[in-house]
């Protein structure tokens, strides 16, 4: 195998798990974040505007982990830099 | 496939490029500016209001009852930054029902400048409110030892809110670029209603996370007497 094939596999792979145990626990996250809410939103339906705009922040805080593992898999796959590099050296060579 | 909108160049001359992102940018800077000046050309005081008056009655209206609830008082400071955060972003996602259109925030350079004026303009805020000592001290709380994370904290939630908006916006472009591929017909519209939800909760919480980051500064959100009155409310 030569370093691009190398590189191939490995950013797809890795790519594949970011986003795999990236979605896992954020989706763990925002499903405690919710049950909390709803039972919250239950007992004090008067407060729905504050409990709401509340969840909604966290939310978007627990989400940008897996915003984070996104961008991540997706700059292995569309943007990798060490593919670029190595496909460089091979032109110069 | 591209990643962002900064990779479609439309005009070109030397080195002097125009990309999507800009001409995008510019298209939606026309567009709120030409139709807020062509409301408010003629606002009427009385009952009887054109329909547009409304819309942004109701918009403005909103927006102060938002900012007065995180806890800033005079929300009359806060609505031209924070509100034009709020209508530029909501808007740019909200465009995405024409077709050709790609929103300016799926860049990454967009969302940095927006997340950039929310890091100029949180001390900016912090400072008129509270002057210099008074911000800076609030880098020493609750301790000393304390100073460091605040500092890091201050970059990296700015990182956090360029990237999240690039994150949610990207994200809705490339899934729909890729269920184009799988499922031609029908299920890309669902996806697309869908991407104007998230675009506009992503806008509200942009703004949002600004006011928030504003009112720590200013040191109005949560302070401790806010606090105990309102436990005294909820006890009576």
């Amino acid at each position: 195998m030569d370093d691009i094939t190398i590189i191939a596999a490995a950013s797809i792979i890795s790519a594949g798990i970011t986003m795999g145990i990236g979605a896992m626990g954020p989706g763990l996250g925002q499903g405690r974040a919710v049950a909390g809410a709803l039972s919250a939103l239950a007992q004090q339906p008067d407060a729905s505007s504050t409990i709401t705009r509340t969840l909604f922040v966290g939310l978007a805080m627990i989400e940008s982990m897996a915003i984070y593992c996104f961008v991540i898999s997706m700059i292995l796959i569309f943007a990798n830099p060490f593919w670029n590099h190595v496909i460089t050296q091979a032109a110069g060579k | 496939m591209r990643l962002s909108t900064d990779q479609l160049i439309l005009w070109q001359h030397g080195f002097f490029k125009l990309n999507a992102t800009i001409v995008y940018t510019w298209g939606l800077m026309f567009v709120l500016a030409m139709g807020s000046k062509l409301i408010t050309r003629r606002l009427a005081p009385g009952v009887s209001i054109s329909r547009w008056q409304c819309v942004l009655e109701i918009i403005v209206i909103n927006m102060k009852k938002q900012i007065e609830e995180v806890g800033l008082r005079r929300p009359e400071r806060y609505l031209g930054f924070v509100g034009t955060l709020f209508l530029f972003i909501a808007m740019a996602n909200l465009f995405t029902i024409f077709p050709g259109y790609e929103p300016p925030t799926g860049s990454l350079s967009t969302t940095t400048a927006l997340a950039i004026s929310v890091f100029v303009a949180v001390p900016f805020y912090g400072i008129r409110e509270r002057g210099w000592g008074g911000y800076l001290k609030s880098y020493l709380e609750p301790t000393v030892i304390m100073l460091p994370f605040n500092i890091m904290g201050e970059f990296s939630r700015t990182l956090a809110l360029a990237v999240r908006l690039f994150g949610n916006m990207m994200s809705g472009t490339m899934i729909l670029g890729i269920l184009f591929i799988v499922t031609p017909f029908i299920f890309p519209t669902v996806m697309n209603a869908l991407g104007l939800l998230t675009g506009m909760v992503q806008a509200y919480i942009f703004s949002i996370l600004a006011l928030v980051y504003i009112a720590a500064a200013t040191g109005t959100g949560s302070s401790k007497t806010d606090n105990t009155t309102k436990d005294k409310i909820w006890t009576t």
